[in-house]
C-alpha cells in the first residue's frame, strides 16, 4: 500500500528521470570520448599539483562535466583552506 | 527549380527513419511539390514496402550509378500521388556499390527536376550514412524516448556537425503520452534538453503507422490519424511554414486530472 501511495503521490524517482540523468552523463563521455575514470585520475594529478602551492582540502574538491547546449566544460570546484591566523599575544 | 536533400538518419535501427521518410515524402507530394524518394540502405530495402511499391521495380539505385540505366528508368512514380517517385535500393548488393560522390552527382542530377529529394539512410555510423548525408541540404534525425535511441541519435548529431551537414532538427518518434505524464517515458523535452538541437517534430505512437505500413499506404495520407497529422506538419515545416506543435498530452480523464493536481500540490 505505502509503494502503491508513493507511486501516486509521485514521491519515488521516476524511470524517466532516471533515464535523462544517466543519459547526462553518458552523453557527456561519449561526446568528449573521456572515460569515467579518467575524470578520477585527473582530480588526482589536480590536487597533487595545486597542494604543492597552495593549501587545499583534497576531500572537498569536484571535477564535473558540465553541458551547454552542445558544449561540454570541465568545472573544477576546489574549495581552499582559511589561513590559520596565529593569535598575537 | 532547385530541389532541397533532405536525409533522413537515426545511428540506431528500428526508431522509424523509413516511416518518417515515407510520410514525410507523401505529405509534401500531397501539398503539391513534386518529390522523389530514394532508399539508400542497399542490401536491406524497405521504403518500397512502406510506400507499397514494391511490384514495380525494375531498376534500382546501383543499376543507375553502375550506368545500366538511365534515371529515368528506376524513377517508380506512385500511382496515387502523381508527384512522388521512389528511386529503389538494390536488395543483393552491399553499401560499398555506391560512394558518397555518386549520391552527390546523383541528387545533382534531380535537383532541377524536383522540389524534394528525400534520401531513407541505412542504420549505424559507416559506408551506408556516410552516402546518405554527403548530398544532404537539410538532416532529419529520427530517435525514440529511449536511453539506447538518444544515445545513438547525439552521436549522429555530432558526426553530421563534423561533416559540416548541419544543423540537424530531430524528430522525436513513438511518444506514448500516458507514459510519459507518469513519468515513465522520456518527455520531448527532456530528449531536447539532452540533444541541444531544433525540434522539427513529434509523432505519437499511433497503431495505424502499422496497419497503413501493412497496407503500404503512407499514413500521413490518413485524415484521421494523428501520427499522419504529425508527419505532415513535419512537411509543412520544411515548407517553411509554422505550425504549432501538437499537444501529446490527451488529459487522460477525471482521474489523471485529479492525480496530478495531487502531485503538483505534493512536491
Amino acid at each position: 500500500m505505502a509503494g502503491f501511495l508513493d507511486r501516486l503521490l509521485g514521491r519515488e524517482t521516476k524511470s524517466a528521470q532516471q533515464a535523462k540523468e544517466r543519459l547526462k552523463l553518458v552523453l557527456v563521455h561519449d561526446r568528449t570520448d573521456i572515460a569515467p575514470g579518467v575524470l578520477e585520475v585527473l582530480k588526482d594529478d589536480l590536487i597533487a599539483a595545486i597542494s604543492r602551492h597552495i593549501e587545499i582540502d583534497p576531500s572537498a574538491v569536484r571535477i564535473e562535466m558540465t553541458q551547454e547546449g552542445r558544449e561540454q566544460r570541465l568545472i573544477a570546484d576546489i574549495p581552499l583552506r582559511p589561513v590559520r591566523r596565529r593569535r598575537v599575544t | 527549380m532547385t530541389g532541397k536533400v533532405v536525409t533522413v538518419t537515426s545511428g540506431k535501427g528500428g526508431v522509424g527513419k523509413t516511416t518518417a521518410t515515407a510520410n514525410v515524402g507523401a505529405a509534401l507530394a500531397q501539398f503539391g511539390d513534386k518529390v522523389v524518394c530514394i532508399d539508400a540502405d542497399i542490401g536491406l530495402r524497405n521504403l518500397d514496402v512502406v510506400l507499397g511499391l514494391e511490384n514495380r521495380i525494375v531498376y534500382d539505385l546501383v543499376d543507375v550509378v553502375e550506368g545500366r540505366c538511365r534515371l529515368r528508368q528506376a524513377m517508380i512514380r506512385d500511382k496515387r500521388l502523381p508527384e512522388l517517385y521512389l528511386i529503389p535500393a538494390a536488395q543483393t548488393r552491399d553499401k560499398s556499390a555506391v560512394s558518397p560522390s555518386d549520391m552527390v552527382r546523383l541528387c545533382d542530377e534531380l535537383r532541377p527536376e524536383f522540389d524534394w529529394i528525400m534520401i531513407d539512410s541505412p542504420a549505424g555510423i559507416e559506408r551506408g550514412f556516410r552516402n546518405a548525408i554527403a548530398p544532404a541540404d537539410v538532416v532529419l534525425v529520427v530517435t525514440n524516448p529511449e536511453v539506447s535511441a538518444v544515445r545513438d541519435a547525439d552521436r549522429i548529431i555530432g558526426l553530421i556537425e563534423s561533416e559540416e551537414k548541419g544543423p540537424a532538427r530531430l524528430v522525436v518518434n513513438r511518444i506514448k503520452p500516458d507514459m510519459v505524464r507518469r513519468g515513465d517515458m522520456l518527455a520531448v523535452e527532456d530528449v531536447l534538453e539532452l540533444l541541444a538541437i531544433e525540434l522539427v517534430g513529434m509523432i505519437p505512437d499511433d497503431e495505424m503507422v502499422l496497419t497503413s505500413s501493412n497496407r503500404g499506404t503512407p499514413v500521413a495520407l490518413d485524415g484521421k490519424s494523428k501520427a499522419g497529422q504529425a508527419f505532415r506538419n513535419i512537411a509543412r515545416r520544411l515548407r517553411g511554414e509554422d505550425v504549432p506543435f501538437l499537444s501529446m498530452d490527451n488529459e487522460g480523464g477525471f482521474l489523471g486530472k485529479l492525480v496530478r493536481r495531487i502531485r503538483a500540490g505534493g512536491d
